[in-house]
C-alpha cells in the first residue's frame, strides 16, 4: 500500500472514532435520563418547580437561566470584542500597545474558570451589591447580571481573536478603493470591512455565545443558585450547568440524578440547535 | 497653449531610507492623457499613488518638493478633500463585492455619508455608467451584486465609481494589465473618450498603449524622469538614449 492510501485509512479512522465517541455521550446521557423522561415526560420542560425532596423536577428555571446569562453575556461583550477586533486589525497593527493588548487578550483566555470565579466574588459581587443599593433592588450582589458580566469577560478573548483574523482577510485593494474615493478611516471600517466581514463576524460571536452556553465554574461561584423562575437580571439564578454542578453530589435517588443528566442532555441540543441555527445565519448573510 | 492641472515640482518619495521617485518636475495638462512608462521597479506606481497622497497608506514613507492641483499644494489640503478631486483605478477590477452596481457606482458618496436625493443618485450613477461605456450592459441589473460581471466590466464599474465624484483628475495604474485583449481595447477606447471630461495620468508597462491613448508620455527609470513630452514627438524622435533604449526593447 502506498503511503497515501494509508494516510487516508488512518485519518477515516480517526473520523469514525470521533463520531462514535460522541454518539457514546449522547447515548449515554440519554440512557441515563431515561427514568426521569419516563417519570416526567413533557411536565419536565414547562415545570418551573424544582424541589428534589418533594420530588419535582422542572427544568424551565435553568434553561431560562442559562439563555439569559448568555445572550447578556453576548451582548455586553460584542462592543468590546468589536472594538479589541477592530483596534488590532486596523489602527494598530503594530507597536507596544498593540502587542501589550494583544498578550493581554490571549492571557485573559489562559485563566482558569474558577478563578474567574474568585475574582467574581471578590471583586464583581461588591461593585453589583452597591449598584443594587443604588438602583433600589434588593441587593444579592449574585445573580444573573453578575454572571453574565463575568461571563461576557471570560468570552472576549474568544470572539475578538476570531474577528480580528477574519477582518484580516479583508482584501487590500478593496480598502484601498474606498480610501481613493476619499474615505476616512472610520468611513472604510464602516463602508467595507465590517460589511465584508459579516459573516465571520458572526460566526465569531456564535462561538463565543457556545462558550457561555457551557461555562460552569465561575457562573455557579457567582448566579447565587436560587432554583426558580429568575424574575429580574439582578435576582440570583442557576443555570443547566452550575445546576449540574452543584447539586449532582448530593442526587442519591434515581429521579433526581437522572433529572440532572437529562438537564446536561437539553444543554447539548440547546447548544447543538444554536450553533445549527448560526451555521444557517452566516450561509445567509454570506450570500454574496 | 495648454492649460495645467498639475504641478510636480522638484518631487521626491522615500520609503523608509529608499528614495522611490527622485526630483521629478512635470506638468499635467487639462482634458489630457498623460503615459507614465518605464521598466517594472522605476517608480511609475509611486509616483502616481502621491498624485492622490494614497502612499500616505504605507508606513514610513516620506516626500519632499511640491504638487499643486491648480494653486492648491496638495499636501496642504486633506488627503480625504484630495482623493475626491482625483480619482482612481487599480491594476485589478476591486469593485466593492458586499454592493450592487448601483450602490458601487454611488459608493464615494455613500462611504463619505453624503445624502442624496433619490433622483439626484439616479443621474449621478445613470451618467457615470454611460461616461464608462457600462450603461447599456448592466442597466437591467442595475440591483446586482456588481461582482457578477466580467473582469472588463468590472474595470469599467470602477471606472464610473471614480468617475461619479466628478474629479477632476482620473490615475490609472495599469489599469488592463489584468485584463484579456478585447477588454483592454475597450478601456483604450473609453479612455480616448473620456478626455473630454477629465484629465487623466496612466501608468503602463504596455508601450504601444501609451503610443495609442496618451497625449504626452513621461519615461520614467530608477526612480528619475529621463525624459518628458508629447507622446508623439518622444515616440519618433526621443532625446535621450535611455529612452531609445527603452522603446526598442534593449531593457525593460
Ligand atoms: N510599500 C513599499 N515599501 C517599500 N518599498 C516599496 C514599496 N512599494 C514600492 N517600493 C519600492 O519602490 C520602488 C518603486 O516601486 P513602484 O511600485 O512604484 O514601481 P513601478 O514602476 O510601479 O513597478 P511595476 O511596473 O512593477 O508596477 C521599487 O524599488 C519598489 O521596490
Ligand atoms: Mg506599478
Amino acid at each position: 500500500m502506498k503511503s497515501d492510501t494509508v494516510f487516508k485509512y488512518v485519518l477515516h479512522l480517526i473520523a469514525v472514532i470521533i463520531l462514535a465517541l460522541l454518539s457514546l455521550i449522547f447515548i449515554t446521557l440519554f440512557v441515563n435520563s431515561l427514568p426521569s423522561i419516563k417519570s416526567l415526560g413533557l411536565k419536565f420542560f414547562i415545570s418551573t418547580r424544582w424541589n428534589p425532596v418533594k420530588g419535582e423536577f422542572g427544568a424551565l428555571p435553568f434553561l431560562v437561566g442559562t439563555l439569559i446569562t448568555s445572550f447578556l453575556a453576548l451582548i455586553i461583550s460584542t462592543p468590546f470584542s468589536l472594538s479589541i477586533a477592530v483596534f488590532l486589525s486596523e489602527y494598530f497593527k503594530r507597536g507596544a500597545l498593540s502587542s501589550v493588548i494583544r498578550s493581554g487578550v490571549e492571557l485573559l483566555s489562559g485563566i482558569p474558570s474558577v478563578i474567574y470565579g474568585f475574582w467574581g466574588l471578590f471583586v464583581l459581587v461588591p461593585v453589583i451589591r452597591n449598584l443594587e443599593l443604588k438602583l433600589h433592588v434588593p441587593p444579592y450582589g449574585v445573580g444573573i447580571f453578575t454572571a453574565s458580566l463575568l461571563l461576557a469577560i471570560m468570552i472576549i478573548p474568544y470572539s475578538a481573536s476570531i474577528i480580528r483574523e477574519v477582518m484580516k482577510l479583508v482584501p487590500a485593494d478593496l480598502k484601498e478603493a474606498a480610501y481613493s474615493l476619499g474615505a476616512t478611516r472610520f468611513e472604510v471600517l464602516k463602508g467595507v470591512v465590517i460589511p465584508y466581514s459579516k459573516s465571520g463576524i458572526t460566526a465569531g460571536l456564535i462561538l463565543a455565545l457556545g462558550r457561555a452556553l457551557g461555562e460552569t465554574m465561575a457562573v455557579t461561584m457567582v448566579i447565587g443558585n436560587a432554583n426558580v423562575l429568575p424574575t429580574s437580571i439582578f435576582a440570583p439564578s442557576n443555570t443547566m450547568a452550575s445546576i449540574i454542578a452543584n447539586e449532582f453530589s448530593e442526587a442519591v435517588d434515581s429521579i433526581y440524578l437522572s433529572s440532572l443528566v437529562e438537564l446536561g442532555l437539553l444543554l447539548i441540543v440547546v447548544s447543538a440547535a444554536i450553533n445549527i441555527i448560526s451555521r444557517w445565519v452566516i450561509k445567509r448573510t454570506s450570500k454574496v | 497653449m495648454e492649460s495645467r492641472v498639475l504641478e510636480i515640482k522638484d518631487f521626491s518619495m522615500y520609503y523608509g531610507d529608499t528614495k522611490a521617485v527622485d526630483n521629478i518636475s512635470m506638468d499635467v495638462y487639462k482634458n489630457k492623457v498623460t503615459a507614465i512608462m518605464g521598466p517594472s521597479g522605476c517608480g511609475k506606481t509611486t509616483l502616481l499613488r502621491s498624485i492622490n497622497r494614497m502612499h500616505e497608506l504605507v508606513a514610513d514613507t516620506r516626500t519632499t518638493g511640491e504638487i499643486r492641483l491648480y494653486d492648491t499644494e496638495i499636501h496642504s489640503i486633506s488627503p480625504i478633500v484630495l482623493r475626491r478631486k482625483i480619482g482612481m483605478v487599480f491594476q485589478r477590477p476591486n469593485p466593492f463585492p458586499t454592493m450592487s452596481i448601483y450602490d458601487n457606482v454611488i459608493a464615494g458618496y455613500k462611504l463619505n455619508g453624503i445624502r442624496l436625493k433619490r433622483a439626484d443618485r439616479d443621474i449621478i450613477v445613470e451618467d457615470s455608467l454611460k461616461k464608462a461605456a457600462l450603461w447599456e450592459e448592466v442597466k437591467d441589473k442595475l440591483h446586482r451584486k456588481g461582482t457578477f460581471l466580467s473582469g472588463g466590466q468590472q474595470q469599467r464599474l470602477c471606472v464610473a465609481r471614480a468617475l461619479a465624484m466628478k474629479p477632476e483628475i482620473l490615475l490609472l495604474d495599469e489599469p488592463t494589465s489584468a485584463l484579456d485583449p478585447k477588454a483592454t481595447t475597450k478601456i483604450e477606447s473609453l479612455i480616448e473618450e473620456l478626455k473630454i471630461y477629465v484629465t487623466m495620468v496612466l501608468v503602463t508597462h504596455n508601450m504601444s498603449q501609451a503610443a495609442r491613448v496618451s497625449d504626452y508620455t513621461a519615461f520614467l527609470f530608477l526612480g528619475e524622469l529621463v525624459e518628458y513630452g508629447q507622446t508623439q514627438k518622444m515616440f519618433t524622435t526621443p532625446e535621450d538614449k535611455r529612452t531609445e533604449e527603452y522603446l526598442t526593447g534593449k531593457f525593460g
